[in-house]
């Protein structure tokens, strides 16, 4: 990795004004937003009429929350990607939890639900809480996730003894603190909009600004070090932003979800994005999709949360992506092993044709059905399945016996085409030769090889094949004495005219 | 305001008030029992799952049952303890199962794969709740905080004519005791799968199966707790007593054994703790959990930081 620094400089300078215009943009839009004509009223509605009057956005209520929530989505997918990557998932958990006794204390100092109060004390209680965690970390043999569970518990202990004691003095209007632990978006006001966004834009300037060194300091940290880089303080800094972060989105999520929406879109980006900068992208629109969508879903309900929603949303998609991504992901992997299944049983039953045929000494070019029945370990719905399907795909032939006198299935004759031939001849060929450099090379004992060879001849490739000849210098016959089909044998087509060697 | 936050130390009213007459001492009695079930099925629970680096499954799981809790209740309409049980436990099983699905079958590090399941659930599990207005019996609010002082309104328990009095306490009671017995029975595996599978393996202990064991007693104590207390003691108790002896002990046993002490020492302190600030119970033990960690990591025989910054200032004058 090179450090290129004009480049470097320009590139910065670049992202640095468009990061800016962005947010002057996004400044611009919200006071056209929330001083626009307000329409209310319509209590019960239907369902589509709801949905209708979401997409309108005529509603000064709902363009708050759907910008909210999107921003939201965008600033926590955006951080959470470098959370995800530097195993910080639960930090964000604690931190969020750690906020709660901030909130009280914020109440009390301003002895009201006094917004810029108690985002106060959250920043304090949240800066405290992360102060613990490394100091424990520096100075006591406490582990990671032991350091995290005592101050997450903590502090949370200490928030819910001071909420409850705050609920039995004598105070009229305690009654938003609840909206803390779930998230109301109802309540959300234009100053925490502008809160919002300004942890959003700090967010994209620290990321804008320090990508590169963020990426080396997170993926090598011994070259980070190497190089001079005070991985140190950007890990402080990172924090530091987390926290703004979480505490800016616990009016939208609620203290107990806040950290979900910075794992869920950053994790479900991580099974799609192979480089860091379109994992950060797709991190952040995952994240504003899902803001987008809890908001929307919640304002069809009647009194439905949208921090749950929202998370649940994320959640939704993380579920699609797991299922649905292109490589590796639990469809493609189904099918894959389906149609691995599917070949390895016609490999299986050609090989029992041969098998079947060897045994009458290649004397005659069909089998009945019911030795092939015999040979595989099928009964007769499973074999017939199992011809059908080489029919279909051009291996066998089956044809009722001449002096069938039932015509029932057992007596039917299955013969195989030259092709399904010559990839019986194959597969054979494949066993043996592998069992023969089992016993030769590897000296295990000739009746140890057969399982093993079960499941390798399958996947042994045409490159090892000719190897394993090389090897073995061409031989004829496998440690059982059986004949090895050569590719002379499978060009010529059949082997039953020409006498057997040895 | 006319009153203030800290109200007056009054030594009479915190700590001989509450046991001078019986009847309140019996009150009293319960909800200290209560705790004291509670720390001690979590402590002894908490000192494997600390070792195993897994602390903040608990969070984890008493968040996770709670789609179990809404479901069961969404089909038997009712809060029957039978149903509830069962919900919150499979909620519980299914949540540590696909943590570690995740985990093995994707590239998510087990942080992401817990952090992402359980505010799943309990996402699911509070809009479930919210879907059925009206009923205000579940909220899931009072699973978070609780309140431990109600214990001894909870119905009693009736075995035929026999009046056997407090059921919260009986049930927590009796997962108190089957936990206990558990882990006394197979403490070995425990240890042993704890600190090295590969080894335990090798000596025929089912891992996964003592693995699962461990959150299904994890979320039989959630589930037994959040009738009358809430996750948040659930959650302190899995950590601070193991933690906290650690700075005395380093022997696995021991640490288990610690617990017991320990137990008291939050209950009892708390309870006080929680008659001086009238506040949550439950918060004030926790609370008191965490104020007793802070001397013993300071001054901790084993690796307190007093004595080993004292060490390292000795160091330097030295050379």
């Amino acid at each position: 990795m090179s450090l290129d620094v004009g480049n470097l400089r320009a590139k910065r300078g670049l992202s640095l004004v468009s990061a800016i215009l962005i947010g002057c943009g996004i400044m611009i839009l919200i006071p056209q937003v929330l001083f626009a004509e307000q329409i209310r009223g319509a209590e019960s509605m239907k369902l589509f009429d709801r949905a209708t009057r979401f997409f309108e956005m005529r509603d000064q209520s709902v363009r708050v929350v759907v910008l909210g929530s999107i921003l939201i989505g965008l600033s926590c997918g955006m951080i959470g990607s470098f959370v995800v990557t530097r195993r910080l998932s639960l930090f964000g958990d604690t931190l969020s939890h750690a906020v709660l006794p901030g909130i009280a204390m914020g109440f009390l100092w301003a002895e009201s639900k006094n917004n810029l109060a108690l985002l106060i004390g959250a920043t304090l209680a949240g800066f405290l809480g992360v102060a613990c965690i490394s100091f424990l970390q520096k100075f006591t043999k406490i582990r990671q996730d032991s350091a995290l569970g005592i101050v997450l518990s903590g502090f949370y202990a200490v928030g819910i003894c001071m909420l409850t004691r705050i609920q039995k003095m004598d105070y009229g209007n305690q009654s938003g603190l609840d909206s803390y632990l779930f998230g109301q978006v109802s309540a959300l006001s234009s100053n925490d909009l502008l809160g919002i966004c300004v942890s959003l834009l700090l967010i994209a300037l620290f990321i804008t600004l320090n990508y590169k060194e963020l990426l080396i300091s997170g993926f090598d940290p011994e070259y980070a070090r190497s190089v001079r880089l005070p991985g140190d303080a950007l890990q402080y800094l990172l924090w530091g932003l987390l926290a703004f972060c979480v505490i800016s989105s616990l009016q939208v999520i609620g203290v107990i979800l806040a950290s979900a929406l910075l794992i869920i879109p950053a994790a479900s980006a991580s099974l799609l994005a192979k480089r860091m900068s379109s994992y950060l992208w797709m991190a952040a629109s995952l994240g504003a999709v899902s803001g987008f969508g809890g908001a929307f879903l919640s304002f069809l309900g009647e009194r439905l949360p949208t921090g749950p929603l929202i998370v649940l949303k994320a959640s939704f998609l993380f579920l699609l992506i797991l299922i649905f991504r292109p490589h590796d992901g639990v469809l493609v992997n189904w099918i894959k092993s389906r149609w691995q299944g599917h070949r390895i049983a016609m490999e299986n039953t050609l090989k029992a044709i041969y098998q079947v045929i060897e045994s009458h000494n290649f004397s005659e070019t069909s089998i009945r059905m019911d030795e092939l029945m015999q040979r595989r370990n099928l009964g007769s719905g499973g074999c017939l399945k199992e011809v059908n399907r080489l029919t279909r795909s051009g291996y066998a032939t089956s044809s009722l016996d001449q002096n069938s006198s039932t015509g029932l299935l057992p007596e039917k004759r299955v013969s195989l085409t030259p092709k399904g031939w010559e990839y019986a001849c194959r597969i054979v060929r494949n066993h043996r030769l592998w069992e023969l450099y089992l016993t030769n090379e590897a000296r295990y004992a000739p009746d140890h090889v057969h399982e093993d060879a079960e499941k390798i001849e399958h996947v042994l490739g045409e490159e090892t094949v000719r190897q394993l000849e090389r090897i073995l210098s061409n031989p004829r016959q496998d440690p059982h004495g059986k004949l090895i089909p050569s590719l002379v044998d499978i060009e010529r087509g059949w082997l039953g005219s020409k006498n057997l060697s040895g | 305001m006319d009153v203030s936050f800290f109200p007056e130390f009054d030594f009479v009213r915190i700590f001989i008030e509450p046991w001078r007459n019986p009847a309140a001492a019996a009150w009293n009695g319960q909800v200290i029992l209560m705790g004291l079930f509670i720390c001690w099925s979590c402590g002894v629970l908490g000192s494997f799952i600390v070792v195993r680096r897994m602390a903040l499954m608990g969070d984890a799981i008493s968040h996770g049952i709670l789609p179990g809790l809404a479901i069961a209740f969404l089909f038997t309409g009712s809060l029957a303890l039978g149903p509830m049980w069962i919900g919150a436990c499979l909620a519980g099983l299914a949540c540590s199962y696909c943590i570690e699905w995740l985990h093995l079958h994707t590239p998510l590090r087990q942080d992401a794969a817990l952090g992402l399941v359980f505010t799943s659930f309990f996402a699911l599990g509070v809009t479930l709740i919210s879907l059925q207005a009206g009923h205000v019996d579940l909220h899931p609010d009072c699973i978070l905080y609780g309140e431990i002082g109600f214990v001894p309104l909870a119905p009693s328990l009736h075995i035929g004519e026999v009046d056997l009095g407090n059921r919260a306490l009986w049930t927590m009671g009796g997962v108190c005791a089957l936990i206990l017995g558990a882990v006394l029975i197979f403490f070995r595996h425990l240890l042993v799968s704890s600190f090295d599978a590969t080894l335990a393996r090798s000596m025929g202990i089912r891992v996964r199966r003592v693995h699962f064991g461990l959150m299904l007693g994890l979320a039989l104590a959630t589930v037994a707790s959040l009738e009358s207390v809430g996750v948040i003691l659930v959650v302190a108790m899995l950590v601070f007593p193991s933690v906290t002896a650690s700075f005395f002990f380093a022997r696995l046993s021991s640490l288990v054994w610690a617990t017991f002490p320990l137990g008291v020492a939050y209950s009892v302190g708390g309870f006080h703790l929680a008659q001086w600030l009238d506040c949550s119970l439950a918060g004030a033990m926790a609370t008191f959990a965490g104020l007793l960690f802070i001397p013993c990591c300071l001054f901790g025989p084993l690796d307190g930081i007093f004595w080993k910054l004292r060490n390292r200032s000795n160091n330097k004058q030295r050379y």
